[in-house]
């Protein structure tokens, strides 16, 4: 099974003003076991392009298709995780794991069974009644996580899922990712606009760029498999290659601004 | 060339909990927090208060305004039936409690589902927005005679001018509540596998909830504003029908005694109502 993005164009047609490309010929195909993340400043299209993966948004222009089948709406081969995380509050944790194993019909022992199974994954297995309104930022975001999980998608997208955490959360919540990552042969779709994250996440890391909102260039990046093996996010961060490595992206990045503000 | 040094100070360990007071005079509060029984509780007395020495110290005729004991007398007198019509007050009260409580309940089970159909359909917005923008502002009286002669002068009529009154606002609170959802809420359910039909009523009638509750209680204010117009034609039990005969009479101590028993149902009922939320919606304004 292959996620494969083919000449994807986005035009935003305002009622005033020139139309809005934000996303031109956008090419990209992933395979099962890829943690894919996009990188770019605001405005360069990688939440545009992960809404038409997602289905929620229909490209102006080429196609999307999952496992040779066109993408033509939101399905449940393909969980979300959202930057606010869009959780039920009339619903307890559990009921939220839950929820779209409801919508599928599952029998009550069932999807409580799944929906433990997901909330022990991402270590939440002490708040499982608890109303998700007196959560903190991060238990959510988890929750979210485990929620999107639970219907077992072929695709995670996360759309800047930790955007709003405080460092040391983030950490926690990105090896929880990664662990989920590892123990299955789903794809991995994230944005962010962390460096950092991105090139600890990523098994491929692309670098977006605005106006028009475009991919452009691609790295093949070791350090999530390095976390998988050693399990010490510290060290991986620390390590000599990743500290050059974000230091080459952090300066491709000022080239491309620049070089749109030229 | 050395790196920096970089001198840690680590601060020692708390020797003991820091003094608890809050100094009087601090201005901690989020405007409008804050318990209200007491103020309400002040205000009730202090009207009483103002109503027994006006009246007492003959400031205003007893024909403007009875004294409380006097609308106290016309109280007990109706609760013994010692009045025009010879009906004791419960029955008068149960009468029109029922006619409030049926046409909103009836109300609350056609004006919720064509809200959330307003909210989330092009076609039903564009029948029936028109149609309540229409008839909402009408006085209920305008239109009073047309449905007695439509419907009769049975309960009927006087059940669907109630319900008119209720209708309005609860759609558009549902339509408000539906438009308030949030886009992330509806296509995290889609992208779990969610057709439309469970999107509408497992995401957008639970997050709307709040806001039909606030048209629920706003809705029964307007059911009891209009029980009068309702009582006007051919009723001989309700409250609305005691106050109204009483004041052809010029007794406005029943009067009195009618809009205060009116008035006091309605807030009952609202204390209700704001219980029910909290237990409904407890998160409401915590995500």
């Amino acid at each position: 099974m292959v996620l494969e993005i083919e000449r994807v164009t986005v035009e935003f047609r305002p009622k005033k003003g020139p139309p809005l490309v934000a996303l031109h010929e956008v090419n990209l195909t992933i395979r099962p076991g890829e943690f894919v993340v996009a990188l770019g400043a605001s405005g360069c299209g990688k939440t545009t392009l992960l809404n038409t993966v997602a289905g929620f948004l229909p490209p102006t222009s080429g196609q999307i298709r999952l496992a040779g089948k066109p993408v033509l709406g939101p399905g449940r081969e393909r969980g979300v995780v959202f930057q606010q995380h869009a959780l039920m509050p009339w619903l307890s944790v559990l009921g939220n794991v839950e929820f779209g194993l409801r919508l599928q019909g599952l029998a009550r022992g069932e999807r409580r069974r799944i929906a433990l199974e997901c909330l022990a994954k991402v270590g939440l297995s002490q708040a499982v009644e608890q109303p998700v309104y007196e959560l903190s930022g991060g238990m959510q975001q988890r929750v979210g996580v485990a929620r999107a999980m639970a219907t077992s998608p072929a695709v995670m997208l996360l759309d800047e899922p930790l955007g709003a955490l405080d460092a040391f959360t983030r950490e926690s919540v990105q090896e929880i990712l990664l662990d989920i990552w590892r123990d299955s042969s789903r794809m991995f779709f994230f944005i962010t606009h962390d460096v950092e994250e991105a090139l600890f996440l990523s098994t491929r890391l692309l670098i977006m760029a605005p106006q028009p909102g475009r991919i452009v260039h691609e790295f093949d990046v070791p350090f999530s498999r390095r976390f998988a093996q050693t399990r010490n996010a510290r060290a991986v961060k620390a390590a000599p290659d990743f500290i050059e490595m974000r230091e080459r992206i952090l300066d491709l990045m000022r080239q491309t601004s620049s070089g749109d503000l030229s | 060339m050395n790196p920096p040094e970089i001198t840690v100070k680590t601060a020692p360990p708390p020797p003991a909990p820091a003094a608890p007071a809050v100094p009087a005079g601090s201005r901690y509060r989020t405007p409008g927090a804050g318990a209200t029984r007491l103020i309400s509780t002040l205000t009730i007395a202090a009207l009483a208060a103002l109503w027994w020495i006006s009246t007492h110290f003959g400031w205003i005729k007893p024909l403007f305004l009875p004294s409380p004991e006097a609308t106290f007398k016309a109280f007990i007198d109706a609760v013994h039936g010692n009045n025009q019509g010879q009906t004791p007050l419960v029955e008068h009260i149960l009468v029109s409690v029922t006619r409030v409580f049926c046409a909103f309940f009836l109300a609350v089970l056609t004006a919720v589902p064509v809200g959330i159909a307003m909210g989330t359909s092009r076609i039903m917005r564009g029948i029936f927005d028109p149609l309540i923008e229409f008839y909402r502002p009408l006085p209920p009286l305008a239109y009073l005679p047309l449905i007695v002669i439509w419907l009769g002068i049975d309960e009927g009529a006087k059940i669907t001018l109630i319900y008119l009154a209720c209708f309005a606002p609860l759609a558009m609170a549902a339509q408000a509540g539906v438009r308030g959802v949030a886009l992330e809420q509806i296509n995290a359910a889609y992208a779990l596998g969610g057709s439309r039909w469970q999107v509408i009523t497992l995401v957008i009638l639970p997050a709307a909830l709040p806001e039909i509750l606030t048209g629920m209680r706003i809705a029964i204010g307007f059911g009891w504003t209009t029980l009068v117009a309702a009582e006007m034609v051919a009723a001989s039990v309700g409250l609305g029908q005691m106050v109204l005969n009483a004041s052809n009479f010029l007794r406005t101590d029943i009067v009195v005694m009618g809009i205060i028993i009116i008035g006091v149902l309605a807030y009952l009922f609202d204390l209700l109502m704001r219980q029910i939320e909290r237990r409904l919606t407890p998160w409401k304004g915590r995500m």
